[in-house]
C-alpha cells in the first residue's frame, strides 16, 4: 500500500462527516423565505430565532437543567470513584458492572423504566423528573473519567497524608480533590454535552411545563424545513465547540 | 479494618450511590419487567393478570415484519460503519502522533454537537429539492430529482453519520495496542499480506471491533428520531415502537416486551465481546 492511500481515504472520510455541519452554517445565513435555494446573505433567520420567546424560554430551561444535572453527577460520580478506587467493600464487582450497564444500555430502555417509576411514585413529569434521569445516565461517564484519571495516581501521597494524621474525609479534600480536578472538570463538561443533546431520554420524562431545547427542535424538524433550526444549530455548534476546547486544554494543562 | 462508625464518610458515599442504582436503575428495569406479563389497561396503564400476552405479540407478523425491518437496518448501519470505520481506525494508526491527536479531536467535535440538529442537517442535503439533487442535476447526471428522503437509505444514512465515532474509537484503540513485532513475524514466518491479515490483524482486533458493534448496534435500534426526520412512516426502528407502544397507543406490556428484547440483545453483545477479550486472553498469553 502506498503512502498516499490511507491519507486519501481519510480526508475523504472527513470530508463527508463535515460537509453537513458546514451547509448548516452556511445555511444558518441565508435570507431565503424557504429552506433550499440561496437568498444572499443575512442573520434573518438569527433575528427571528430570538423573537421567538418559547424558543428562547426553552433554551434557558435546558441550560439549568444541563448545569444542574452536570454537577450532581460530578458529585455523585466523583465520590464514586474514589470510593470505588480507595476503598475493599462487598459488591464492588456489581456496582462495576452495575455502572457499565447503565453506560451500554440503549436510552430508550433507561427512559421507560424510568417514565414507569416516575408514574409509579407518583412524581410530576418535569424539571425534577428530568433531573434525575439525566444525572443517572451521565454518572458512569463521570466515573469513569475519575478512575482513569486515579489510576494513574501515586499511591503515596494519600499514605502519607494519613500518617500524618489526616482524617478519610480531610485526606480527600486536601489531597484527592486536587488530583482529581481536571477529570471532574472533563466529567462536568461531558455530562454537560449529554444532558444538552439528550432526546430521548427526555422525550418520556418531561412535562407539559418544562420545555427544554431538544424537545422543542424535535418538534420543529419532524415536519419539514425550519431555517431558524440552521441558525439555532449554528449556535449550539459554536457553543460546543468552545467547551470541547476548554476541556482539552484543561487536560493538556493539567498534564504537564 | 475500620468499623462503620470510623468510617463515616465511606459509608455515607456508598449509601448514596448504592441508593441511586437501586432506586433509579435496578428498581424501574424490574418495573419494566413486570409490565411486559401484565394486562394492557386504558385508564391505569397496566392492570392484572399476569400473562405473556405482550411477548406473543412480538410475533404477530405485522409486527414482526417492523422488527426484522429494524434489525436489517441496524445490521446494515453496523455493517457499513465497520466497513469505513476499520480501514479508518487502521489509516489513523499509521499517522504520526501530533497529528492523531488532532484527528481524534476533528472525530469527536461532531459527537459534542447536538445530533438532532446534525440529523435536520442530513435532510438539507437528501430532500427532494435539496444540495445533492441539485448538485446532481446541474451537472447533468439526473434529470429528474430522486427520492432519498423518507427512505430505507436515508435511515441508514442517519444512523452511520451519528455512530460512526463509537465505531472508530474503539477500533482505533486496538489498531494502538497491535504491536507491530507481531505482524513483522508473519511477515518473516512466510506469511503473504492477506495470510497476515487473517490469521494476525483479524483476531487481535476482534474485541475492538465487538466493541464497535455493541457501540452501533444497540443505538441503531433505539434511536427513533432518525427515522422519525429521515425515514417516513414505514422505516421504523425498534425504538420508534416502543415509544409508540408507550406514549401514543398506550399498550405498556407490549412497548415493555419490545424493550426487554432490546435488553436481550444487549445481554447478548456483552456476552460475546466479554468472550472475545478472554480468548484473546488466553492464547495471547499477555
Amino acid at each position: 500500500m502506498s503512502r498516499w492511500l490511507p491519507r486519501i481515504y481519510l480526508t475523504l472520510v472527513y470530508i463527508l462527516i463535515y460537509v453537513p455541519i458546514v451547509v448548516l452554517v452556511v445555511f444558518s445565513f441565508n435570507e431565503s423565505r424557504t429552506g433550499y435555494s440561496w437568498g444572499g446573505l443575512g442573520l434573518r433567520w438569527y433575528e427571528s430565532l430570538f423573537d421567538n420567546r418559547a424558543m428562547v424560554g426553552a433554551m434557558w430551561n435546558s441550560l439549568w437543567l444541563a448545569l444542574s444535572a452536570a454537577t450532581v453527577s460530578t458529585v455523585i460520580g466523583a465520590l464514586t470513584a474514589l470510593a470505588l478506587h480507595r476503598y475493599r467493600f462487598r459488591g464492588k464487582k456489581l456496582l462495576n458492572g452495575m455502572l457499565f450497564v447503565v453506560m451500554m444500555s440503549p436510552e430508550i430502555v433507561l427512559a421507560i423504566s424510568l417514565l414507569a417509576l416516575f408514574l409509579l411514585v407518583g412524581l410530576q413529569l418535569g424539571y425534577v423528573s428530568l433531573l434525575l434521569a439525566h444525572v443517572t445516565f451521565c454518572l458512569p461517564f463521570v466515573v469513569i473519567t475519575v478512575m482513569a484519571r486515579l489510576s494513574g495516581f501515586d499511591e503515596s501521597l494519600p499514605e502519607a497524608a494519613r500518617d500524618l494524621g489526616a482524617s478519610d474525609f480531610t485526606m480527600t479534600r486536601t489531597v484527592l480533590i486536587p488530583v482529581i480536578m481536571p477529570a471532574l472538570l472533563a466529567g462536568w463538561l461531558l455530562g454537560f454535552t449529554l444532558s444538552l443533546d439528550d432526546v430521548v431520554v427526555s422525550t418520556f420524562v418531561s412535562g407539559p411545563g418544562y420545555e427544554i431545547l431538544p424537545l422543542r427542535i424535535y418538534s420543529m424538524v419532524r415536519v419539514g424545513l425550519k431555517p431558524e433550526v440552521n441558525a439555532l444549530g449554528t449556535l449550539l455548534l459554536v457553543f460546543s465547540l468552545v467547551m470541547l476546547m476548554l476541556s482539552q486544554w484543561i487536560l493538556i494543562r493539567s498534564k504537564r | 479494618m475500620h468499623s462503620v462508625m470510623q468510617q463515616p464518610f465511606k459509608t455515607a458515599v456508598l449509601i448514596l450511590v448504592w441508593g441511586w442504582l437501586l432506586f433509579l436503575v435496578f428498581v424501574p428495569n424490574l418495573l419494566v419487567v413486570g409490565a411486559s406479563v401484565m394486562t394492557r389497561d386504558p385508564a391505569t396503564f397496566l392492570s392484572l393478570p399476569l400473562n405473556l400476552d405482550a411477548y406473543r405479540q412480538l410475533f404477530d407478523p405485522l409486527y414482526l415484519e417492523v422488527f426484522l425491518h429494524s434489525l436489517y437496518m441496524a445490521a446494515m448501519t453496523t455493517l457499513v460503519c465497520l466497513l469505513i470505520g476499520y480501514p479508518f481506525a487502521w489509516a489513523l494508526s499509521k499517522v504520526g502522533k501530533q497529528r492523531q491527536l488532532v484527528l481524534i479531536f476533528l472525530l469527536i467535535v461532531p459527537f459534542w454537537t447536538n445530533s438532532l440538529v446534525r440529523t435536520y442537517a442530513l435532510k438539507l442535503i437528501l430532500a427532494t429539492n435539496g444540495l445533492l439533487n441539485s448538485a446532481l442535476m446541474s451537472i447533468g447526471l439526473i434529470d429528474e430529482p430522486l427520492q432519498l428522503l423518507y427512505t430505507e437509505g436515508a435511515v441508514i444514512i442517519g444512523l452511520v453519520y451519528l455512530l460512526l465515532p463509537f465505531m472508530i474509537l474503539p477500533l482505533y484503540s486496538v489498531f494502538e495496542d497491535l504491536r507491530q513485532e507481531l505482524l513483522l513475524a508473519s511477515h518473516d514466518l512466510g506469511a503473504g499480506r492477506l495470510s497476515t491479515f487473517i490469521h494476525v490483524i483479524v483476531p487481535l482486533t476482534l474485541p475492538g471491533v465487538l466493541a464497535g458493534v455493541m457501540l452501533v448496534l444497540l443505538p441503531a435500534m433505539g434511536l427513533f428520531f432518525v427515522p422519525d426526520i429521515l425515514g417516513g412512516s414505514r422505516n421504523l426502528l425498534v425504538g420508534n415502537v416502543i415509544k409508540n407502544q408507550f406514549l401514543d397507543a398506550r399498550n405498556w406490556p407490549f412497548g415493555a416486551a419490545a424493550s426487554i428484547v432490546l435488553t436481550v440483545t444487549m445481554a447478548f453483545l456483552m456476552f460475546a465481546h466479554r468472550l472475545s477479550k478472554r480468548r484473546l486472553g488466553e492464547e495471547g498469553g499477555s
